[in-house]
């Protein structure tokens, strides 16, 4: 079954977590702008990722983690030229230069990094394959979703809250009508100020986002902080009526209403 | 004896197969207040529901079944509320290809649950379709617990839907035994 879609509409802490409850094995790609990012997964851990865009090279990433210094690196990239990552780490190990921890520790903190960089996506496609595996010759490790969930749905979290403080960028702002409010005496962000100069109850949030070029993350942040310095309040909509749902059964015997759900049963079988 | 008419609601985003439902099951030729599409991003279809649909299943001379389905554009839901009133049950259609649809999907369940807490069942339509989404990789998208059904549907297909249907009525009856007991 396909598992294909766009970020937009299914972030990706909800693709980390589907992967990690079903314990899916296979590869996601996920592409954004000019970036594809792969990253495989075996029995919902993640084993192996890599940006197209960034090459994979042992050396420089066991470098940058300072698992290794630079001049070793240059001694090293001359001994083991042309050796696949697999060859590459056992030759270290081997050698005695590292140990295998040291090596899937650094390439867990790497892959997970990968995997980080697509929290900031807000647009692009994913399709993931099944039961495919990592291309060979590269060091596969076995790390947890669970913590980069974690991290993603915080993000997300932030963003829901937002929503339900600011539930529709269809509202209009307008100045609060609280006289001892003086407004030179408020600090405000660059941004804020940006935003403060299109209140008026005739332009919507979304308007107001359009004219600052904020995007949706933002505006809301932005009007969430002017709330808070009750600089401004948000012209809400007249509350729908109450609802008074109408009845259900004519009959009020919970064995008649049972006996009416069973002839529906015994009719919708009969079809 | 007065006739007892008892409702059905099925619901879902636009284009998520609702009409289809009903139209399958439906003795009578659904009655669709059909309009052609203007906005650009809905135009996946020549035409929607506006207001509703109408489908009718007679059981006997005093008792029917009207399914009714919901215009699946946000815009038409004020109308919601009002087709909601008094429903044995709701059915929430969503298709099963398009992912992009399933928040929305999430949101009308839980509109619709806060207008009446009555049994309901999402239907995972266009399952015969190669790019449709495997049902439980669905149930995680859709962030639906494991107490609330999910079936796999094909809406154009008579025995599909009736399954959709016996499967919401089975789950009536589980709920008046639980709040009988």
């Amino acid at each position: 079954m396909a598992l294909k879609g766009n970020l937009r509409d299914f972030s990706i802490t909800q693709l980390l977590n589907l992967i990690h409850i079903a314990t899916k094995t296979g590869a996601l790609y996920v592409e954004g702008g000019s970036d594809t990012v792969a990253v495989y997964f075996r029995d919902g851990k993640i084993s192996f990722a890599q940006n197209a865009n960034q090459s994979f090279d042992l050396l420089k990433i066991l470098a940058s983690s300072k698992k290794l210094k630079r001049s070793q690196v240059v001694m090293l990239q001359e001994k083991f030229k042309d050796l696949q990552p697999a060859e590459l780490g056992l030759c270290l190990v081997n050698g005695g230069y590292l140990s295998q921890e040291d090596i899937l520790d650094t390439l867990r903190a790497y892959y997970s990094g990968v995997v980080k960089q697509l929290f900031i996506w807000e647009d692009g496609f994913f399709h993931f394959e099944g039961p495919e595996s990592a291309p060979e010759g590269n060091i596969m490790v076995r790390e947890s979703l669970e913590d980069l969930i974690v991290e993603g749905a915080r993000k997300l979290k932030e963003y829901e809250q937002l929503k339900d403080e600011i539930p529709s960028l269809e509202m209009a702002l307008k100045f609060s009508d609280r006289p001892g409010t003086n407004m030179r005496a408020i600090n405000l962000s660059q941004d804020e100020w940006r935003v403060v100069s299109y209140v008026n109850p005739k332009n919507s949030i979304t308007q107001i986002a359009h004219a600052t070029r904020l995007n949706e993350m933002d505006i809301r942040r932005v009007v969430y902080a002017l709330l808070q310095a009750g600089i401004v309040e948000i012209i809400r909509p007249a509350s729908g009526a109450v609802i008074t749902p109408g009845r259900t059964f004519v009959a009020q015997d919970r064995d008649e209403q049972k006996s009416i759900v069973n002839r529906l049963i015994d009719r919708i079988r009969a079809i | 004896m007065q006739t007892q008419t008892v409702k059905i609601v099925v619901t879902g985003p636009f284009n998520s197969g609702k009409t289809e439902l009903i139209r399958s099951v439906s003795e009578i030729d659904v009655v669709s207040t059909e309009k052609k599409i203007t906005a650009e991003a809905e135009k996946v279809k020549e035409s929607t529901t506006v207001a509703m649909d109408f489908g009718r299943i007679t059981v006997d001379d005093d008792l029917v079944l009207f399914l009714f389905g919901t215009p699946g554009q946000k815009r038409f839901d004020f109308m919601w509320e009002i087709l909601s009133e008094g429903m044995l049950g709701f059915i929430v259609m969503v298709d099963s290809t398009r992912p992009e649809t399933f928040r929305e999907a999430r949101s009308i369940l839980e509109t619709f649950h806060a207008y009446a807490p009555t049994p309901y069942i999402v239907a995972a339509n266009k399952q015969d379709c190669a790019d449709a989404w495997d049902v439980e990789d669905m149930r995680v998208a859709l962030r639906l617990d494991h107490s609330i059904k999910i079936m796999p549907c094909v809406a154009k297909k008579k025995s599909s839907v009736k399954n959709v249907l016996l499967e919401l009525l089975f789950g009536i009856l589980e709920e008046m035994d639980a709040n009988r007991s």
